[in-house]
């Protein structure tokens, strides 16, 4: 068949809405008859439906729970075991630094190597200090006795942080013996030089479940939106509701707009429990607006949801649809959206990718409004690109959204 | 293809040289046809012939290859979206939805084509009336059997009044005698003036058209009312013949030389033949020859099918040797 010119389209719908009904045209409740229509039509759908009703309420509440309590990325009680070989009040001295820290966790003492090993080897330690024979004998003499670590760096992460605080706590250790010697030579204690005093903004307990969560709920978002209309339009396909509807005068932009409301309100409603149950349950902060949150939120969701309409209309079929919803917002959500890995940090081209995330703007947003506080004045262009997205995905959706078959 | 002129009455349903090609595939090959308004049109064919494809066409579901084409007065190629408000279609699939209760159907099709507000009770009360589904208002429309199903669809698709109907195969998979409530629903459409043109491969259905084209493989081979395409359009006289054992006189009517055709029809035969005295004469001492008791043999108007079965045999003798000349 020839397919009609675009601009084709658009003049025969104009020519539509021109013809018999001229006179009711600036009557908004008229003109939105049709849309309205499809959305009670949509909701109706929902209804009947409580198994996808109940999974688009239950799994955001149990990603959420899931990945608030097991994915956290703080690093603390370290299990480690001390090979003293030393066996002074020095040693004692220096491996009580670690087991009175609460980074680290005391899982006893081995005697050789064999037994160490076995200790990394069964995951019951992650550190093991070798502290040799000589250590006492060489820190009386002032010569500097050295301290063997051994990390498991399966997760090279984990093992790099490990290995921080171990170094802090021997720098530590150094600069308390060194003063004492000082004291003891010169009588006074000596100054250091350069003293670093941080202070941790916005996240003051580097608590990770405070980012994470916030971060959660953008990933489950994306993924929930897509998802819910992914099969709405590829369901009229199947069904061949979809020739009954290209037969009426139903415009695409009523068809689309009116697939997408009720969607937009258990959407809506997957983000107000999930504020919810961040506040509540995870306590994480949330410093900046609320209604600023529901408002980038809805940016987010219609965006979306938008997406999902647009793969609904190209693959025409429920199971390809919901698949490809799938790979094309929680991938990306997941690893592309600095929610868990940071954006710096990753390949040059990847970071470029990184820019048509959609979901890297709402992280940064849902971040930027719990934890910093800060509103539009700060994050604009983040809102920006999420409504730029949203209006240009929707518009996308419509064009292509058949009047016809072939 | 001669095209009936129009005569008084409006036409509201023109097309010309309309063709529809799939690829390398003719589906529907140079069309031309015009329904009067108030007309009940019926398109009639074997699966594939192409009568789905040319109502779509019409609906501006699909558009021509070539060809024009005007519905209720708009042009098929550039008005299509116009098309759309002055229509009701029925789909050869049923298309309301399942989940939906019967309310809920009409009321999302009020919605759609827009129906006034102050009219919307009086035409969904209207379609559950015609239907016969007062009492199962709030079913759910799956539950609904097939012959409630397809006059529930006809309901939705009438309910902003159109002045065109548009059935493609509405009576399938439905039982005879909801088939024949259908069509009372039809003519009563149609006698409110609203155009019908409804496609069909059931013989007994297209008597019941005002007029009737045939199509065959993309092509319209014939068009009329259905008395005038029994009488004039076949040459040769039909003899019905009752007797015995019909399968084995037929081998015996065969081979009888002035008999063109012979096929078993119902419980007896039907022969054509170009002479229906001297085929009659023949036929009756053959099968006396054979012993076979014959009980009838006259002369009978031919049926639809036999129209049918005799237009298409001819069309398929004019395609093979054709063939034969090329090579």
């Amino acid at each position: 068949m020839i397919p009609l010119p675009p601009g084709d389209h658009r003049r025969s719908a104009s020519a539509d809405l021109a013809a018999p009904e001229r006179c009711a045209r600036f009557s908004p409740g008229k003109n939105l008859r049709r849309l309205w229509a499809v959305a009670r039509k949509e909701a109706i759908h929902i209804r009947r439906d409580p198994r996808s009703l109940g999974l688009a309420i239950g799994i955001p509440m149990l990603m959420i729970v899931l990945f608030g309590y097991a994915l956290t990325l703080d690093v603390d009680r370290v299990p480690f075991v001390v090979w003293d070989q030393s066996h002074t009040p020095a040693s004692r001295e220096y491996v009580a630094q670690y087991t009175g820290s609460r980074y680290f966790a005391w899982r006893g003492t081995v005697a050789g190597y064999s037994e160490l090993e076995r200790a990394i080897d069964t995951r019951q330690a992650m550190l093991a200090l070798v502290i040799p024979s000589d250590f006492g004998r060489d820190l009386a003499a002032g010569r500097r006795p050295s301290v063997q670590a051994v990390v498991d760096a399966s997760d090279s992460n984990t093992a790099a942080i490990i290995l921080g605080y171990a170094q802090a706590i021997t720098l530590a250790a150094n600069r308390r013996i060194a003063v004492e010697q000082m004291r003891r030579l010169v009588g006074v204690a000596p100054t250091p030089a350069i003293d670093l005093r941080a202070r941790v903004w916005f996240n003051a307990d580097l608590e990770s479940k405070n980012y994470i969560i916030p971060g959660i709920i953008a990933v489950i978002m994306g993924l929930i939106a897509a998802l819910l209309t992914s099969l709405t339009i590829a369901r009229e396909w199947e069904r061949g509701t979809m020739e009954q509807l290209m037969s009426t005068p139903v415009r695409p932009v009523e068809l689309i707009l009116g697939k997408l409301l009720p969607y937009f309100a258990i959407g809506m409603l997957d983000v107000i429990i999930a504020l919810v149950m961040a506040l509540s349950l995870f306590d994480v902060p949330l410093r900046g607006s609320v209604v600023l949150l529901l408002a980038m939120s809805a940016l987010f969701i219609v965006g979306t949801l938008a997406q999902g309409i647009l793969i609904s209309t190209l693959a025409r079929q429920q199971l390809l649809a919901s698949q490809l919803a799938m790979v094309s917002t929680f991938l990306p959500a997941f690893l592309l959206s600095g929610f868990t890995f940071a954006i710096a940090n990753m390949p040059a081209p990847v970071q470029i990718i990184t820019h048509i995330v959609p979901a890297r703007y709402y992280v940064a947003l849902v971040k930027a409004i719990f934890l910093r506080g800060v509103g539009l004045e700060a994050m604009w262009p983040d809102a920006l690109f999420l409504l730029v997205f949203a209006v240009v995905v929707l518009a996308i959706a419509i064009r292509k959204t058949r009047r016809q078959l072939g | 293809m001669r095209v009936e002129p129009a005569s008084s009455a409006e036409v509201v349903v023109e097309v010309q040289d309309l063709e529809k090609r799939f690829g390398a595939f003719r589906a529907v090959a140079g069309v031309s046809f015009a329904v009067r308004r108030g007309e009940v049109f019926g398109f009639l064919g074997p699966n594939g012939a192409g009568k789905s494809t040319t109502i779509r066409m019409l609906c501006g579901l699909l558009t021509p290859t070539a060809g024009t084409g005007r519905v209720a007065g708009l042009d098929l190629r550039r008005e299509a979206e116009r098309i759309k408000t002055q229509i009701g279609y029925m789909s050869q699939k049923f298309s309301l939805y399942d989940e939906l209760t019967v309310e809920e159907n009409i009321a999302f099709f009020s919605g759609i084509y827009r129906v006034p507000r102050e009219k919307k009770a009086a035409r969904q009360a209207w379609v559950l009336a015609m239907a016969g589904l007062e009492r199962h208002r709030r079913t759910r429309t799956g539950e609904l059997a097939g012959g409630w199903k397809q006059r529930l669809a006809l309901g939705c698709a009438v309910l902003h009044e159109p002045p065109i109907l548009f059935l493609d195969e509405p009576t399938s998979g439905v039982d005879p005698n909801s088939r024949r409530l259908f069509w009372d629903l039809i003519y009563r459409l149609s006698e409110q003036g609203v155009t019908v043109f409804v496609t069909t491969h059931y013989m007994e259905e297209s008597e019941y058209c005002d007029r009737l084209g045939i199509i065959y493989r993309g092509e319209l081979i014939a068009l009329g009312a259905p008395r005038v395409l029994k009488t004039e359009l076949m040459p040769e006289a039909v003899l019905e013949i009752d007797c015995a054992r019909p399968p084995e006189a037929m081998q015996v009517i065969e081979k009888v030389p002035e008999v063109k055709e012979v096929a078993l029809f119902g419980r007896g035969l039907h022969a054509v033949a170009a002479d229906a005295e001297a085929a009659g004469a023949a036929i009756r001492s053959a099968l006396a020859a054979q012993g076979f008791a014959l009980e009838r043999l006259e002369r009978i108007t031919p049926t639809l099918e036999d129209v049918f079965v005799s237009l298409i045999e001819n069309r398929d003798r004019l395609a093979g040797a054709q063939a034969e000349v090329r090579r």
